[in-house]
């Protein structure tokens, strides 16, 4: 089971900034090991955020995003003890998915 | 004390269910823009993405810092100014996988989202704002790698 997430949620009127913090190696694909081999491609693919349960955001990502991935977006219309939840999926079917409250 | 053979059975009956598991993922990704991360140039990732040619617009936001002290992590944030937005593209013109990634926009966030990429060298980073009516706008930083980020 992936580690989990990092979610923080600060309403400040009606927009509320959430941040989240994945722990993912993200390899590129393009690293080699010790013995010239090259170390497949494992990354987060797609990332889906809900409020309430309903789907508000989807991102998909490439090799490119940096290992223990951030994100940063901002909700209209949050208020103080709604859910946000967040789920990961990455190229080799791996899942995530942590929840927290808009503080 | 399950006997070997029970052993046996039941292993290969989880992985079953596994392999099972496994397979929803997949048909989840068969939306994932595979083409478009493959591509090798701007032109290449909006064709592949089915949008016409990006147009220079002060209106789409790209922020980074000018010098990354770290290629591995660098923090960027790309938007849209304009209301409309369905799609924000980030883009780091010199990594080997050019498209970063694609941010859908619902009514209920800012057209703005900060994340962290790798850039293996110093380079234009991109954002593209592709809007519901058609149009495809861009902005471009550049920004200097002191070190390079991807494994290298």
């Amino acid at each position: 089971m992936p580690d989990p997430m990092r979610i923080r949620a600060q309403a400040a009127g009606d927009k509320t900034t959430v941040r989240v913090l994945m722990a993912h190696e993200m390899e590129t694909g393009q690293r080699k090991d010790a013995a010239g081999k090259t170390i497949p491609a494992w990354h987060i693919t797609e990332v889906n955020a809900t409020h309430n349960g309903k789907p508000v955001m989807t991102a998909q990502w490439g090799t490119s995003i940096s290992k223990n991935p951030f994100l940063q977006f901002v909700l209209k219309g949050a208020k103080p003890g709604d859910k946000i939840g967040v789920t990961w999926v990455d190229n080799r079917g791996e899942t995530r998915s942590d929840e927290a409250l808009v503080s | 004390m399950p006997s070997r053979r029970e052993l046996l059975r039941r292993s290969v009956g989880a992985a079953g269910l596994l392999a099972g598991l496994g397979l929803l993922p997949e048909a989840a990704q068969a939306a994932y823009a595979q083409a478009a991360f493959d591509a090798k140039s701007l032109g290449d990732v909006v064709k592949a993405l089915g949008v016409s040619a990006p147009v220079d617009s002060k209106d789409v936001v790209m922020q980074g810092p000018d010098i990354a002290e770290n290629g591995a992590v660098v923090p960027v944030t790309v938007g849209c100014a304009l209301p409309g937005a369905r799609r924000l593209l980030l883009l780091v013109e010199k990594n080997p996988a050019m498209l970063c990634g694609v941010f859908d926009i619902s009514d209920a966030v800012e057209p703005s989202f900060a994340t962290r990429v790798k850039m293996a060298q110093s380079s234009n980073v991109i954002a593209v704002a592709l809007m519901a009516d058609g149009r495809v706008l861009f902005s471009q930083k550049e920004i200097k790698v002191t070190l390079g980020g991807c494994g290298g």
